[in-house]
């Protein structure tokens, strides 16, 4: 087993837990072991763009630094790297971390914290960990149930891609998750608008934006025969999933399809069982366990 | 400090450096539903035309999905330039949204994330 620092954040305890619970079965699994930050802060979501706004980076830092004591004390071994599950966390904590390059403000932000910081730790995506550490191959091996035959669409969002200096992949035409879901058996369907936004925190106040861009999103996915569709960001999932309705509501003929974690697919195929795929927490707005029972 | 200086400060962006190419405009997922688009705003920025600029919706629409930066062939960060006029108005005590006024119900269905993001964008 490799113990990695794992940081949550706020929605892998609520409105995502299953994401959590599959992403953690998944990495055991796979002989990782997640050991959640002690005492994890905020992250802060949507990291502040502003060049003079120092303040808004410290709740970020302090993360880091949390990962760095536990490297100090011995928790785990090496390596000066963390995991996030939630896309949005990861790029707050990635842009905390390419602001302070800038030594100016790195010494200034150092003025507020409690403890030392130099920009030693570096936050990795879940994903992009499955990619590096363990390799699709090694996944490949342990697949139990293959997916066969199921029609799945990615969709990345846009956290996870961009800016270039903090996405995972490219940032036009990635395809990380499309070689994880053929390593897991599925038949990866095209979808022309996997990178586009969701609409994002307009969920809150400007709801009419987050319904069209769930129909932009969703559309192509449906017509290419997409079963489901696999995404990685906790609030793409939740706009995509729970807009679908009201998108119905002015597109009568809209066939409606669930919104999965890229993790519950890998419980699933990898054999770990219903309880560890997290689909009946009753999250989902769209239930997919009826496309998705004939691998349960 | 007139509008442009105060725009490349906060945003640490070359205001000047945009040829008007309109990339960042029709990479813009949000752009139908924009007053003016961002192409636009960074025209007026240049010529210091205030007014039109805020009291258009692009920059409280912008979904910080960071399309036009990665397209912009000056290689502008457009998002920043959204970012810093949004901080204008914020850094005047004003909010854009009335948080009293979410019912409790939403605020129990949507996500953490949701909301903390929606408040770093919107208030002050």
């Amino acid at each position: 087993m490799i113990k990695v620092p794992y940081y949550p954040g706020c929605t892998l305890k609520t409105t995502a837990q299953n994401y959590e619970v599959s992403g953690l079965a998944v990495a055991r699994k796979l002989g990782i072991e997640l050991i959640e930050l002690p005492s994890w802060n905020c992250c802060g979501v949507f990291p502040s763009l502003a060049n003079d706004d120092l303040m808004r980076h410290i709740a970020p830092i302090r993360n880091l630094i949390r990962v760095k004591k536990m490297i100090e004390n011995g928790i785990i071994e090496d390596q000066y790297r963390f995991v996030t599950l939630c896309s949005m966390c990861y790029h707050t904590l990635k842009e905390a971390n390419l602001f302070i390059k800038d030594e100016e403000k790195l010494k200034k932000l150092n003025t507020f914290l409690e403890e030392e910081y130099k920009g030693e730790i570096e936050p990795l995506p879940f994903l992009k960990l499955l990619q590096v550490e363990v390799g699709f191959e090694k996944i490949s091996e342990e697949v139990r149930k293959p997916l066969k035959g199921l029609k799945v669409a990615p969709y990345y969002g846009c956290l996870l891609l961009r800016p270039r200096e903090i996405g995972i992949d490219n940032p036009e035409s990635p395809s990380i998750l499309e070689q994880l879901l053929s390593v897991l058996g599925a038949d990866v369907v095209e979808n022309p608008n996997k990178t586009q936004c969701c609409g994002s925190y307009h969920t809150v106040n400007n709801k009419s934006i987050v319904v069209r861009l769930t129909y932009d999103n969703l559309i192509y996915a449906i017509k290419n025969g997409a079963e489901v569709i696999a995404v990685g960001c906790p609030l793409c999932a939740f706009n995509l999933d729970h807009y679908q309705v009201e998108v119905k509501k002015i597109h009568f003929d809209f066939k409606i399809v669930p919104i999965v974690y890229y993790t519950q697919l890998m419980a699933i195929a990898l054999g770990l069982g219903k309880e560890s795929s997290g689909l009946e927490l009753g999250l989902n707005y769209v239930d997919p366990i009826p496309v998705l029972k004939r691998f349960l | 400090m007139d509008l442009k200086e105060k725009v490349e400060s906060i945003g640490a962006v070359d205001v000047m450096a945009c040829v008007q190419c309109g990339l960042c405009s029709g990479s813009c997922p949000v752009r139908f539903t924009m007053d003016i688009s961002p192409t636009q705003v960074i025209r007026l920025i240049q010529l210091e035309v205030i007014e039109e600029i805020f009291s258009s919706n692009t920059f409280l629409t912008c979904s910080t999905c960071f399309s036009c930066q990665i397209i912009c062939p000056r290689k502008i960060s457009v998002t920043k330039i959204m970012e810093a006029l949004r901080q204008i108005i914020l850094r005047k005590g004003q909010d854009l949204i009335n948080v009293g006024g979410i019912p409790g119900e939403e605020l129990r269905k949507l996500p953490p994330i949701a909301l903390v993001s929606n408040f770093r964008k919107t208030t002050a």
